[in-house]
């Protein structure tokens, strides 16, 4: 006797683990203007070694994403973000 | 007419005083090039991300003034470089997106929305992140641990099933498979 799908009782909830779609957030909140200022709010788009993450990862779209690079560049001139370093986050 | 903005950091050595003259010393030389301040910041004093001139921390000033053209630009950049008690700056012109955003900060209306925006953000990121590894990893593993343990009432009831997923499929179908063969 071979179960049909309908018949098999799943111990755990296979709908579980379905992935969010990615969206950028500066479209979705309508945020224009990214401070470089602000490093707190950079600190969201680089990793704990303190690189740039990329935009599949961010979600980013491309426009933001260049903005949010350059903001974390000017940040770190200015000695507001390292350059390198360990355990940022 | 543009609008620019220069952030500088001061060296903390000096006495309060001195750092004040300092950034008036930029104020005036912003302002007497026909150029109008529109908002001087005092950010206050920073620990650096990494030292500078063998510090470890600065005076941050953000100066926004409206200017022609930017003829002032050079000028005043000659002045920031040659000034021994000037660690960094940086010049920047606004966008209208700049501007606007500077002036709502002014008047206290991004400081709180952003801040909101961004813990939903981190909240939200968290808990995917979480809820992936607590589904991705348990799930594949629990089947295979418990079912071998009670193969006949796993497999025997089945009671219809809303919506399986074909992904989940070949797990279950080797499951019930396994408990024939038993």
């Amino acid at each position: 006797m071979a179960a049909t799908r309908d018949e098999i009782k799943f111990l755990s909830n296979p709908n579980i683990g379905g992935r969010e779609k990615k969206y950028c957030r500066f479209k979705k909140y309508n945020i224009r203007h990214i401070d470089y200022k602000d490093p707190d709010f950079l600190t969201q788009f680089v990793n704990s070694q303190g690189k740039i993450l990329p935009r599949r990862i961010t979600g980013n779209s491309l426009k933001y994403q260049k903005k949010v690079a350059v903001a974390v560049k000017r940040a770190r001139h200015l000695s507001l973000m390292p350059y390198v370093t360990d355990l940022l986050k | 007419m543009n609008q620019y903005e220069v952030t500088f950091i001061v060296d903390p050595v000096l006495s309060n005083d001195e750092i004040e003259a300092t950034s008036k010393s930029y104020q005036d030389l912003i302002s007497n090039e026909d150029c109008t301040i529109v908002h001087v910041n005092r950010m206050g004093l920073k620990q650096l991300a990494y030292p500078i001139n063998r510090r470890s921390s600065g005076v941050y000033y953000c100066v926004e003034f409206n200017g022609d053209k930017g003829g002032i630009i050079p000028k005043m950049e000659l002045a920031l470089r040659r000034d021994e008690r000037i660690m960094r700056f940086l010049t920047v012109k606004l966008d209208k997106y700049g501007v606007k955003y500077n002036e709502d900060k002014r008047a206290g209306k991004i400081g709180t929305v952003k801040k909101k925006e961004e813990k939903k953000d981190d909240n939200r990121r968290g808990g995917r992140n979480d809820r992936n590894k607590s589904a991705s990893k348990p799930a594949p593993a629990k089947p295979a641990v418990d079912k071998p343990a009670t193969p006949a009432p796993a497999a025997k009831p089945a009671p219809a099933v809303a919506a399986a997923p074909v992904a989940a499929t070949p797990v279950a179908a080797a499951a019930t498979a396994k408990s024939e063969e038993e």
